[in-house]
């Protein structure tokens, strides 16, 4: 009765059963990421095999502040959202002014459950008047279907059918000119355009996660390898190498972008009830947008103003020194822990020892005096204790004149 | 004669638990055994050569990590190894894999249903902040919400303070998760119907109520709440099968200077002024102590082992009351060889894992509409586990031993007593049930021990074959549990006390019970309690 059924191989759930023989999924350019990669230093994004480097760290830090840098994002979460209502769906969902989203432009954005709590941050991609790419770090569905109710649009995971790519770096203009993608030295930041590209259409936006001159690209999966050697070819005059999550993770640093359940919990995951942070906590407060029409979380958020009950505050540090004061605890006057650093490195192109972190007000918003990180620095057997001085610095740590100049020079 | 400081009726593994602390604080203890061996429901028996089965109890993960510390149970042999999660087949010729990688889990849930799969975080993240709020509980005496005492009314305190600090939107969840039915939880996060029925099993395990009975949503947490090494949720199997605990702490209270008497069947509690003194043997032996603490079921203790006239009349009426409804059975097997399941692929991980075989709340229901009517399911819902294939000591190589738990079956068929045929017949719709989904099963089946509410009232003493000593529906939890005004251990009668499942925290191979009672006794006893371990932070 049970194995016998008829149509059992028309079920295409049965055809997927096998999954877990590959418990990490290799990404459309897995194999083109293969033959580069010396190390075998794979991690999980979000399930996918991603590499942490594929040579050497450093050196491919240094590829994305002069020349191309060329990094696989497809196990970036991507959603469809898609319908007439799409745009009023997504002034509803998200606390940043929609209707201000021309077609073939992008923002950062983030988005709150009721209690005014972030749920994720991540990039809109405005496709077309009534459709928008959302690109994220979390899995966020269920929310999305249910913010849905009402209104006449559809939401759909691409995540697995859309492939991404990031060229990053000063000559990624030129590098995509030299590779045939005509007029992409107009496009502003946060614009995108559409190109042909084996029969299909690539997406590119300018935007990325390094701070510096960059772009994005998104095609359907089956046209990834081809759009990679499109890249790569076009890159071997100019140079350009593959990169991994390490270098890939000083660039954002600098840059003093944040990444969820990194910098701060997201609501949905966050077990522990004090943890979860409003937009203002987590130095997204300027993406709220009080004037627009009603979004999710709005009351709570404003309420929160209001009463001037928010918790926290994410702010930039320069540290005193040279040794990074990643996970430290900061102080105030020595002695009473205010927070807690969520990434920090030595940053090459400020030359500072740079760190994001969380503090609990009034540290770090109105009083910015008098703070210290306690570093503990692990050397040969032994922590080296360091209590050193923290100065509240805005971000980015890092701007350089390339991101937004429009055209981009070509090196 | 002899007078010992402490009699505990039952080995059990919460007597067992009790005697040990006991022992170590330097009391003089006896533990009295009815059966020829030790472990209640905690028990690994060989009932043919070459095989050791589970008999009740199969899987371990609620057992307390500060008591396995405190009684040393890894030197006396203990070893819990952590199982990949398993499958649910369902009637359409596949599965629905539970891997235990977080990505391999959401693409399996993502084959049925895309939002199904991503809805499983915020799932998981409700229950592990219910079970955050339940877990500290467990190793803490509940506290009596009509007493003046300081202690009652600082536990009290820190079960309010506690309650405030989950937030008003946590609050609100905790209540509707303690009422609430399990169908109905599922509902508010996943749409399909195999995976609800899968979650759905941990709400109705050993309780006499369907998926859609209000207060099946806590039975789940407290399922949800053993770990395995820290690693909350995780289930594992007692190397050398649920045995390996009691016997372990058998070992642990002999070595400690204990003594077991098995083979000694308690007859009644000698009660003298309102006082126990001692127990009389089935036979006329008298054996005398100055505390008494039984680990028999609070229906069993009061009922049968104690003259009634010796109670008060509210705590009577209200241990008859007791909901104690046998609802599961189990099917013991041996087998010559790893049976297959087409709709796994050969070397699935699932196997290793526990298999059910019921796809559909629905069907889960219909199963219970069968116990209501006083009949076993027709088609039963199974929880079947294979622990050969991860534990080398229960068998040779090759073969396997196969524990099938059952639900439902009531304690009497259609209101009389069970016979040697009905049981027959009850173990046959399980077996047909597994050889549906399992060509060439039967024959691989070298022995079999089927056990319907009667056996395990006989030989465990469980009332009415009641997996837990009593259901753990809410009205009977916490300071409810057994009866109200005795869930601290004690009882109307001076120097008798209880141990078992009946009392707080409740059902499952956890000691928590046994290890709460026996900190009680040492406070009545001005003794002191150095030697138990705090319950672990939970942070
Ligand atoms: C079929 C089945 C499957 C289960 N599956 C699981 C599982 O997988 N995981 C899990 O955690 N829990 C499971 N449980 C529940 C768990 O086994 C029990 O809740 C637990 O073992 C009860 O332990 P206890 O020490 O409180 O009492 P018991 O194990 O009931 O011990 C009571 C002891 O007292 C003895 N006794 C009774 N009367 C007398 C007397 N008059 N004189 C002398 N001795 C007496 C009995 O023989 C017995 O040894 C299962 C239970 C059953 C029955």
């Amino acid at each position: 009765m049970i194995a016998s059924v008829p149509g059992r191989e028309l079920n295409p759930r049965l055809a997927l059963q096998d999954h877990w023989r590959a418990m990490r999924r290799e990404t459309p350019f897995h194999s083109r990421l293969a033959a580069l990669d010396f190390r075998n230093d794979w991690y999980s994004w979000a399930g996918c095999k991603a590499p942490l480097s594929l040579w050497d760290e450093e050196l491919e830090y240094f590829a994305i502040r002069s020349q191309a840098a060329l990094i696989d994002i497809s196990p970036m979460v991507k959603y469809r959202i898609e319908g007439p209502d799409a745009e009023t769906y997504c002034e509803r969902v998200f606390v940043r002014n929609v209707a201000k989203l021309r077609p073939g432009r992008v923002h950062y954005t983030a988005w709150c459950d009721d209690e005014g709590h972030v749920l994720d941050d991540g990039t809109l991609f405005r496709l077309a008047e009534t459709r928008f790419r959302l690109c994220c770090q979390e899995r966020h569905l269920p929310w999305l279907l249910d913010s849905a109710i009402g209104f006449d649009v559809t939401v759909a995971d691409e995540t697995e059918a859309v492939a991404g790519l990031a060229l990053q770096g000063p000559t990624s203009c030129a590098l995509l000119k030299d590779a045939g993608f005509a007029g992409i030295e107009r496009l502003k930041p946060f614009d995108l355009a559409f190109f042909p590209h084996e029969g299909g259409t690539v997406t590119i936006s300018r935007t990325g996660f390094t701070g510096d001159l960059g772009y994005e690209l998104f095609v359907e999966a089956a046209d990834a390898l081809s759009l990679w050697d499109r890249l790569w070819e076009a890159g071997q005059l100019r140079g350009i190498r593959a990169i991994g999550y390490t270098a890939l993770n000083r660039a954002r640093i600098e840059a003093g972008f944040i990444v969820a359940n990194a910098d701060f919990v997201t609501a949905e995951h966050a077990i522990r009830a004090d943890r979860v942070r409003m937009p203002d906590e987590i130095g997204l407060g300027w993406l709220v947008d009080p004037g627009k029409p009603h979004f999710n979380g709005r009351r709570a958020i404003l309420e929160a103003r209001r009463r001037r009950s928010l918790g926290h505050v994410l702010v930039g540090l320069e540290i005193e020194g040279n040794v990074p004061a990643e996970h430290a605890l900061v102080y105030h006057a020595k002695k009473k822990e205010v927070g807690l650093v969520s990434a920090a490195i030595w940053s090459p192109m400020a030359k500072r020892n740079i760190a994001i972190a969380s503090l609990q007000r009034p540290y770090g918003d109105t009083r910015k005096d008098d703070l210290w990180v306690e570093i503990y620095a692990l050397r040969e057997g032994q922590y080296m204790k360091l209590m050193k001085r923290a100065t509240v610095v805005p971000r980015p740590f890092v701007k350089l004149d390339r991101r937004t100049a429009t055209p981009p020079a070509d090196a | 004669m002899k007078r010992w400081d402490a009699i505990v009726i039952g080995a059990g593994h919460n007597g067992l638990v009790t005697a040990c602390y006991l022992q170590r604080a330097g009391l003089d203890v006896l533990v009295l055994e009815k059966n020829d061996w030790v472990g209640g429901a905690a028990v690994s028996r060989s009932l043919t050569p070459g095989f050791t089965y589970s008999n009740c109890s199969y899987v371990c993960s609620l057992f307390r990590p500060e008591i396995m510390r405190d009684l040393e149970l890894p030197r006396h042999g203990l070893q819990v190894i952590a199982y990949e999660g398993g499958a649910v087949l369902t009637q359409d010729g596949d599965f629905l894999g539970n891997y235990r990688d977080h990505e391999a889990h959401r693409r399996e849930f993502a084959r049925f249903s895309a939002r199904d799969a991503e809805a499983y975080d915020r799932y998981s993240r409700d229950v592990t902040r219910q079970c955050r709020f339940i877990q500290p509980l467990l190793m803490r005496t509940a506290p009596d919400p009509t007493s003046l005492k300081p202690r009652d009314l600082g536990e009290l305190l820190y079960l309010g303070r506690k309650f405030a600090g989950l937030g008003a939107s946590e609050m609100a969840q905790t209540v509707r998760f303690w009422t609430m039915s399990i169908s109905d939880f599922l509902d508010e996060y996943f749409e399909t119907d195999v995976i609800k029925a899968y979650f759905a099993l941990s709400g109705i395990i050993g309780t006499a109520l369907g998926p859609m009975s209000p207060g099946t949503a806590y039975i789940l947490l407290h399922h949800y709440m053993g770990e395995v090494d820290g690693s909350v949720g995780a289930w594992g199997y007692a190397r050398g099968g649920m045995g390996a605990v009691t016997r372990a702490l058998a070992a642990s209270f002999q070595a400690s200077g204990g003594t077991i008497r098995t083979g000694a069947a308690v007859d009644q509690v000698l009660v003298r002024n309102g006082k126990a003194e001692g127990v009389v043997l089935e036979g006329g032996e008298e054996v005398w102590a100055n505390t008494v603490v039984s680990n028999a079921d609070v229906k069993r203790t009061f009922l049968s082992l104690v003259d009634e006239r010796d109670l008060p009349e509210t705590f009577l009426r209200r241990v008859r009351n007791f909901k104690i409804r046998g609802s599961s059975g189990k099917v013991n097997i041996a087998l010559d060889s790893l049976p297959e399941f087409p709709a796994l692929p050969k070397d699935s991980p699932c196997l290793r894992g526990d298999l059910h075989f019921t796809d559909s709340v629905e069907r889960m229901e219909r199963g219970y509409d069968d116990w209501k009517a006083g009949r076993w399911s027709a088609d039963p819902f199974l929880d079947v586990v294979i622990p050969t294939t991860l534990d080398p000591t229960m068998t040779s190589p090759g073969k396997h031993f196969m524990s099938c738990f059952v639900q439902y079956c009531p304690p009497k068929v259609e209101g009389r007593d069970w016979t040697d045929v009905d049981r027959d017949a009850f173990g046959e719709t399980v077996i047909s049930q597994i050889a549906e989904y399992s060509p060439g099963f039967r024959d691989r089946i070298v022995h079999m021990e089927v056990r319907t509410p009667r056996e395990l009232e006989a030989e465990v003493g469980l009332t009415e074959g009641n997996i837990f000593q009593g259901e753990l529906t809410f009205d009977q939890l916490l300071f409810n549990r057994p009866v109200p005004g005795y869930a601290q251990y004690r009882s109307p009668i001076g120097g008798l006390y209880m141990c078992g499942s009946s009392t707080h925290p409740g059902g499952g191979v956890m000691g928590a019970p046994g290890r709460n009672a026996a900190a009680e006794m040492l406070r009545d006893l001005k003794r002191g309690t150095r030697h138990m371990s705090a319950a672990h932070d939970v942070i």
